[in-house]
Parts: C-alpha cells; structure tokens; sequence
C-alpha cells in the first residue's frame, strides 16, 4: 500500500515536506474537561490525543490491594485507541486490551513514574487514561506529552518535562550517493514513515532547561522495526535528544501561556518568556 | 462523572426547584442545556460528530465497509453501533467498568433506528446477496455530565448527516464474483438521507414532575426514567425503562405526551443547525478540541 518511491529523496525533503529533524505542528489545550483533575489535548500533526488526570486519590480496586509498596504513591495508566482512530482505513475491533495498549500503558506508566514526586503521595493512587482519537505515527510519544502536561494542569508536582520523541532511520539504499541528510534519522515519523522498511525509535527523555550543559536523561527507549547497528546509536540519541529540546520549548511556552491566562488577576506580572 | 454524593438537604433542594419549575441552573423542566455540535472533524472517518452539552462530551466516527449480506437479508445492508465508555470520563469505566452501560446505550440506539421507516438497510444494498455497504457507528464517551442517551442520540444522528460513502460507479457480476469499481474523485459522494432519522429523549421523574436533560444530580434524584426514540414524523420507534422506580399508567402517557412536543422541537432546530453547518462547505475551519 505504502511505495517505497514516496520516501525517496526530494531534495532532502520528507514524504510530508518535512526536513529530517524538522517536527510537526504542535498544538496543545490544556484544561479541555471540566470534571477531570486535569486534562490535555495534544495534536502532533494528524496524530491526536486525548488525556486525563485523576487524583491523588485513595488506591482502590486491583492496584489498591497491592499493598507492598506503601510508602510511595501508585501510578495508574490506561492507554486506549478510539475504535475508529487508525488513519489508513480500517477499523479497529477494541479499543484496549489488546497487547500494543497494554504495553504502551506500562511503558507511558514508567515514564510518569520518573517525574511525578511519587515520595509525597504515600498510600494515594494517580491515574492517568490516554485516549488516542487520531493515530498518525508517533503516538506513544505524543501520549507522553499529554499526559505530562495534564499532570501540570492537574497540580501535581513533577521533576521535569517528560518529553517523548521518535527517530526513525529510513534504510534506503538508493539515498546513499546523494544528500544523505535523511539518512541519519528523521525526527517525529509519521504513520508513512514508520511503516517504511527501517527501525523506529520512540525515546522518552527529560530534556534539560539550557541545552548546553547536558543532553537530558533518557527514561524509556523502544524500539520497533529491523534491527539497529550500535555504531548509529548515538547519532539517532544526539538527534533524538534535540527533537526533545524543541518539543520541550513548545510545551513550555504553552503552559506557560495557559496559566498566565488562568491565573489570577495579581500575578499578571508573571511574564512570557 | 467524577464521584457526587448527594446529601438529602441537597437533594430535597433539587426537588423542590423542580417543583417550581425552576433548576438548579435557573432552566424550566423542558428546556435543554445550550449545546455544541460540530461535524466532520476527523478526517480519518466517513462521518464524524462531537457534541458538548453542559459537561457530556460525545464523540461519534462512522467508518464504512464493503461486506457480504446476511443470507436471510439479501437485500439489505447493515449498521452496527458500538459504544465505549472511555475511562477519561471516569474512573470508574477504566478496564472493563463501562462495559455495562456501553451495551445498554448500543441496544437503545440498535432499537431506535431498527425499524425500517427511521433506516431504511436497503438504501445500503449494493448487489443482492453479494455485496453491501456495512456502516459502524462508533460511540466515543469522553466527560459523563447527565444526560447522555439524548447526547448520543443527537451526535449519532449528526455524524450520520455528515457521513459521506464513496459512490459506486459500476456494480457488476463477473461470472459470479461481484465486480466494484468506485469512483476515482474522493470527493464524489453519496450523503445518506437523514429525514427520518430518530434522536432519543430521555424524561427523568423527580418526585411528581418530570424533567428533560437532567444533569448529573438530578440524575441521582431520580428513581425512573424513560428514554424515547422519536421520529421527525412524530412516530415513537421505542421506548425503554430504566431505573427501579415505577411510573403509573396515566403519567406514563403523560410524559410520553410531553416527550413527542420536544422531540419534534429538538429535532427540527437539530437539522437546522446541521443544514447551517453544512453551508459553510469544506472551507469550514475545525475547531475540534482546541477551543
């Protein structure tokens, strides 16, 4: 279904026009639903997610009656594709349960365990559900943004940013000669580009402030795809780690923004930066 | 639907604006919260809806197949609706939570277009016994504020209004097999005709009056309701209980009296809104759930 041609070099431009470490639209609302504790609306390009914040609240049901670890608080995730989400036509038949959803809900709830302040919510549960309505590529890390920014909308403290990004290495043997910009990885692939023969990497990482003092920490790695040689590996990271950098810059002038906007009329002298 | 609990000081105070004819939010026992619809906002589907009315937040995609009849039916095509209950609107529909009230949504909807004067299937026929179009109306709850039968009725119809099926432009039989050929201009449609279509009123009895488009507490005062699928025409195509409550005979009558009143209301300034809607053509900025 999907050519192989159309990924072919145009100049070293992407199928979409894209340069490789060139990202797609972002745009974010946050505080979409009024009964949640918090929530986030996030499109990167066509791929659109949904997400809300529960709680703190007292554990209950399957993760409550784990009472091993009491001195932390538990991190729910619920990670669910709109039955009618898939861009290329067919349907899906559940909208969770299945084993992708189930291993990107453990994945998304390592990445928010890393950042929330779990240390101040003893015996207290978060839950986060993610509900993807569109899927166009990069969806994990899309979810990941979200559910980053519903935890601010939702108040509840965390570390840092936890950026999700991915590099996608298109192997094509007929860009070799030419301008092989493409050739190192292209940043935040689309569902074109990820269904291209080549390995996919969705990282999560937690960027730094100023970009020149060190590169950020990476939390969860996944890989999809062929296999990677480890000589590339840290190119794709150096690539990967700058596309956080940017997606960290647009999420942080959007929450800045929101809350200047929310806030109350005395602390206008909060400023934009 | 976030926990409520409800005093009985609060829910006695409920009650007696109802019994005023005067709600919590300063509306009269017929009239509906304002409402937000827009259509085609998701380009990945054939049709699709969102309404926003007070917090409920619904999110209808219609997705359309190529299938094979039922032998019993060869001449009719087929629909199907699928509700989920997202745990983004709470909680407690995480895992399989919703499950329950996703299937009792999908039997009303199933009931309310069931009869052939709302959906006609045969419209969806392409060649008898060989091949028709199969539409999926899926459901998506986002936020549970009250009220979400007539949500979901109202956005199902929308999202049906907008729906486009590609046109077939050659439909034979070759030695047996069918033979498709749509038409190469994706803009080249089909709309189904959405005249008859039915929407859904739910009337909530609390204490001695009934109420339309109950919010989230009035739901919880209430111990009966009526959920009703009305055509444009004035025909009821169903109607189904719920709650343990029991209603007499004579209120019953009453309320389905009433029902028909709004039904045809709610109904024609529906397809107003949608046929303004549908005006602004393809041009139309989506605002979907930036704004």
């Amino acid at each position: 279904m999907i050519e192989a041609e159309n990924i072919e070099d145009q100049n070293g431009l992407r199928p979409d026009g894209r340069r490789a470490l060139e990202l797609r639209q972002i745009r974010v609302k946050m505080g979409v639903f009024g009964q949640a504790d918090g929530s986030a609306y996030i499109e990167q390009g066509n791929t659109k997610i949904l997400v809300t914040v529960y709680g703190p609240h007292q554990p209950r049901g399957s993760t409550g009656r784990n009472t091993s670890n009491i001195s932390k608080g538990i991190v729910n995730c619920q990670y669910s594709m709109a039955v009618f989400s898939l861009s290329s036509g067919e349907r899906k038949r559940k909208p969770r349960g299945d084993r992708k959803s189930q291993e990107r809900s453990l994945q998304l709830k390592h990445a928010m365990e890393a950042i929330i302040h779990l240390e101040i919510y003893p015996r207290s549960q978060i839950d986060i559900y993610v509900e993807a309505l569109q899927v166009d590529g990069s969806e994990y890390c899309a979810s990941v943004n979200g559910a980053t920014l519903a935890l601010i909308d939702a108040g509840i403290p965390i570390k840092n940013y936890a950026i999700g990004c991915t590099v996608t290495l298109i192997n094509n043997p007929s860009l070799e000669d030419e301008d092989n910009t493409l050739e190192k990885g292209v940043l935040d692939a689309n569902y074109v580009e990820e269904c291209t023969p080549g390995v996919t990497l969705s990282v999560v990482a937690l960027p730094n402030n100023d970009s020149t003092s060190k590169d950020g920490l990476i939390v969860v790695a996944q890989g999809a795809g062929q296999r990677l040689h480890l000589s590339q590996f840290e190119s794709l990271k150096a690539r990967v780690l700058y596309g956080c950098q940017d997606i960290r810059s647009i999420l942080d002038h959007a929450v800045r923004e929101y809350l200047t906007e929310q806030s109350l009329p005395s602390l206008f002298h909060v400023a934009l930066n | 639907m976030a926990e409520t609990v409800l005093s009985s000081g609060e829910k006695i105070f409920i009650l007696h604006g109802i019994d005023a004819d005067f709600r919590n939010d300063g509306r009269r026992r017929c009239e509906y919260r304002s409402m937000e619809i827009e259509t085609k906002l998701m380009p990945q589907t054939h049709g699709s809806a969102r309404l926003h009315i007070g917090n409920t937040d619904i999110l209808v995609g219609i997705k359309v197949e190529l299938d094979v009849p039922h032998a019993d039916k060869p001449n009719e095509g087929k629909l199907e609706f699928f509700v989920d209950c997202s745990a983004t609107a709470t909680p407690a529909f995480e895992g399989k939570g919703g499950d329950d009230l996703a299937t009792e949504i999908s039997n009303v909807l199933t009931a309310a277009y069931q009869t052939r004067n709302a959906f006609d299937l045969k419209t969806l026929c392409i060649l008898p016994h060989k091949k028709c179009w199969k539409i999926y109306v899926d459901v998506l709850i986002l936020q549970c504020g009250g009220n979400l039968f007539d949500a979901v009725g109202i956005a199902v119809k929308a999202a049906l209004n907008s729906t486009e099926i590609p046109k077939i432009t050659a439909a034979t039989l070759d030695g047996g097999e069918p033979d498709i050929e749509l038409s190469d201009d994706s803009y080249d449609c089909i709309q189904l005709d959405t005249s008859n279509y039915p929407i859904i009123i739910t009337l909530c009895k609390i204490g001695d009056n009934y109420i339309v488009d109950p919010t989230l507490e009035e739901e919880m005062c209430s111990t009966s309701s009526i959920v009703m699928s009305m055509l444009p025409n004035g025909k009821i195509s169903s109607v189904v209980k719920l709650g343990y409550g029991s209603i007499q005979f004579n209120t019953f009558t009453k309320m389905l009296q009433m029902g028909e009143i709004i039904g045809l209301r709610l109904n024609k300034t529906l397809m107003d809104v949608l046929k303004e809607e549908n005006q602004f053509g393809r041009q139309r900025r989506i605002f979907g759930f930036l704004k």
